[in-house]
């Protein structure tokens, strides 16, 4: 399988733990990644609240990169999917639109093609479900993650909306995560916060909002009997991890919850080490979900 | 016909001590509501089983409700699609196959399924003014205005208040004072009006106010929720828009923080995400001469963090070399778009436009709600 790969900004920033697990895994699984080093940032919705036009124009522009290589796309960051399905959307409904965009795109030798060769772009949790299987995906695993209580997390831009993410052709993307940590050996743990909002989009504008919405999710999957939580968006990993000790004092609780990316995950189960997967560099430590893969103790 | 179970979270204040979980057997076609369901339950089982409804309709807006955790109108649920939405959360969980109906969340509850809206949703819709506020002497007889200058608020004005935003707004849950989506996609209503003169004054409020338009966490739960199609995250979005052509300077650094993130990207192609708090904060030449307290404060709340995450090699690179760059012209490319889209800014909203090209797919005007 080879890709048209599109990593976003915060993978190469605030999460470079993300970026090389990702190339990681993706090799463990022979997928082969084409990365998009020309490409733009997605606007995280933020460009659209700016300007619409230069939000779809942005992105266009990303898809056609992809395009030209005639690979399908895939990301691996649940903003960027949002952010791009979001402007995708615009374009595909209207061609008027889409040749009024093409027009500045033109002048760099590039174009967006509605559908063009089935074109898709998806997030990694999507790709690993619909296209790599989870029978395949099962069929790799050599350290079955047995014992390993995880909380799924999705982030906002993958479940919501549904009438713009493909959950006509794919209603069980929001039970993807658990799908996959079944497959993968570990044992789903259900709380409330796997759907909700981490609250990273407005930590700048409101900080106490958005570490308690991170706060509560955190301390409720601890009290449903976590190990970890696992996530396909940096930016919410930047809210339960990098945040969390602040979280902590928001919601006047001690936290220490560690929150793995999607590909840190997939990345265990497939015999990497810990380290190889950047685990070092999380805040909130990740010994405990190490120690029960050894087959520690739990503690007391 | 078909037998579903429904599990009503129950609160009977003359007689229980708090809320309390009761199954009923319903049958009937998959086809009808889950509000029919449960009517039936009322009828057949329990009358003192509570719900507010009128139209069965969709149109009063009375039966706000959760079904399986999802906030919408009990009468434009389907029993049948609640069962197979109930299927697929029991096939991820331990949960049992029962369709689970709830209160509305962010409110409290009067009884059983009714909630008291006032506090939650009333009280924040009188806050945004929500009425025409023209100047000058009222025409003889009606306004006259061009239809097309009054498509952008179309969307808005489909609300039937029935507070299902409300209930599944994820930022309310975290800060109650929140003003919310629906109050805030009704003050669009009014501010995108050509006859509303006080447009301005309304966007310095609701931009100013912490709990504004800048306190909404972009989780698009309301989107979804609405059974009008009304999406207000969408319109909270639009009166970010407004307030930033407007030039307002918020003390929430929410129109510096969108003009950092927007100047950023057209000079470096990706996000610098060590630039951007420090540019939402302290934006411009006068923000870095003269930063104000909030900043200040933020800046210094922030070190441990940093240094966290410099203990722990995260962003090490980053205070040595500078933010990466796009390689060989393409930053001159984003550029060259930057160019072209802030000359015409165009705005397109697909509830309206745009459509005639969209592939026979569903109808665009039934899929707002999939529960």
């Amino acid at each position: 399988m080879k890709l048209a790969y599109w990593p976003g900004c915060v993978s190469r920033g605030f999460t470079p733990e993300l970026h090389g697990s990702m190339a990681f895994t993706a090799e463990k699984l022979g997928i082969e990644l084409v990365e998009l080093d020309r490409a733009n940032c997605c606007g995280a919705g933020v460009i659209a609240e700016h300007n619409q036009e230069l939000a779809d124009t942005l992105n266009a522009r990303t898809f056609a990169l992809a395009q030209q290589t005639g690979l399908a796309m895939m990301n691996i960051c649940s903003t960027c999917q949002g952010a791009q399905s979001e402007c995708q959307q615009r374009l595909d409904a209207d061609s008027s639109y889409r040749a009024h965009i093409n027009e500045v795109l033109s002048g760099q030798g590039l174009e967006y093609v509605k559908g063009k060769d089935g074109f898709t772009n998806k997030n990694f949790l999507w790709l690993l479900v619909e296209d790599y299987g989870l029978d395949k995906l099962a069929e790799q695993v050599v350290r079955p993650l047995s014992g390993l209580r995880v909380g799924p997390f999705y982030g906002c831009y993958v479940i919501r909306p549904k009438e713009r993410l493909g959950y006509d052709e794919h209603p069980d993307r929001d039970i993807y995560l658990e799908k996959v940590i079944e497959a993968l050996g570990g044992e789903v743990v259900e709380y409330d916060g796997a759907r909700k909002c981490c609250g990273f989009p407005v930590i700048t504008m409101n900080k106490e909002t958005s570490l308690r919405q991170a706060g509560t999710h955190v301390g409720d999957a601890i009290d449903a009997g976590a190990d970890c939580l696992v996530t396909p968006c940096p930016l919410c990993h930047l809210n339960l991890d990098m945040q969390q000790p602040d979280a902590a004092k928001v919601v006047n609780r001690d936290l220490g919850l560690a929150v793995l990316h999607l590909p840190q995950l997939v990345g265990l189960a497939l015999g990497a080490e810990p380290k190889q997967l950047g685990m070092s560099k999380h805040i909130a430590s990740t010994k405990w979900v190490e120690e029960r893969l050894t087959g520690a103790a739990a503690p007391a | 016909m078909a037998e579903y179970t429904l599990k009503v979270r129950r609160y009977q204040p003359e007689t229980s001590e708090g809320p309390y979980w009761e199954e009923f057997k319903v049958e009937l076609d998959p086809s009808l509501s889950v509000l029919d369901g449960i009517l039936q339950a009322k009828d057949r089982d329990d009358g003192s089983l509570s719900v507010r409804c009128s139209c069965r309709a969709a149109i009063c807006g009375s039966c706000g409700m959760k079904i399986n955790g999802q906030s919408g109108l009990g009468c434009k649920t389907q029993i049948g699609e609640a069962q197979e939405l109930a299927d697929k959360q029991a096939s991820v969980g331990d949960g049992d196959r029962t369709i689970v109906v709830e209160p509305m969340g962010n409110m409290p509850v009067i009884k059983d399924l009714i909630t008291d809206m006032e506090s939650t949703h009333w009280e924040k819709i009188r806050r945004v003014t929500p009425w025409l506020l023209p100047h000058g002497e009222p025409p003889e007889r009606e306004y006259i205005v061009e239809p097309e200058s009054m498509i952008d608020i179309t969307q808005s004005m489909a609300c039937i208040q029935c507070g299902a935003c409300v209930s599944s707004c994820l930022s309310m849950e975290a800060d109650p004072d929140f003003i919310g989506p629906a109050a805030l996609a009704k003050a669009y209503r009014f501010v995108g009006d050509p006859r509303d003169a006080e447009t301005k004054e309304r966007l310095h409020d609701l931009a100013e106010d912490p709990h504004g338009i800048y306190d909404c966490t972009h989780c698009f739960s309301c989107v979804d929720a609405c059974p009008k199609g009304v999406a207000p995250m969408d319109q909270i979005m639009r009166l970010r828009r407004k307030a930033g052509e407007e030039g307002i300077e918020d003390p929430n650094s929410g129109h510096h923080h969108e003009l950092a993130f927007v100047e950023i990207i057209e000079k470096k192609g990706t996000l610098d995400e060590v630039a951007l708090p420090k540019e939402s904060l302290a934006y411009g030449i006068k923000g870095k001469l003269k930063p104000s307290k909030r900043a200040i404060k933020e800046v210094l709340g922030a070190l441990p963090t940093i240094f966290r995450t410099i203990r722990t090699g995260k962003v090490r690179t980053k205070w040595i070399a500078p933010h990466h760059k796009l390689p060989g012209g393409a930053q001159d490319e984003v550029k060259a778009i930057y160019k072209h889209a802030e000359e015409h800014r165009e705005e397109f909203n697909i509830y309206i436009t745009g459509e005639e090209d969209v592939e026979p797919e569903p109808d665009e005007t039934e899929t707002e709600e999939k529960v």
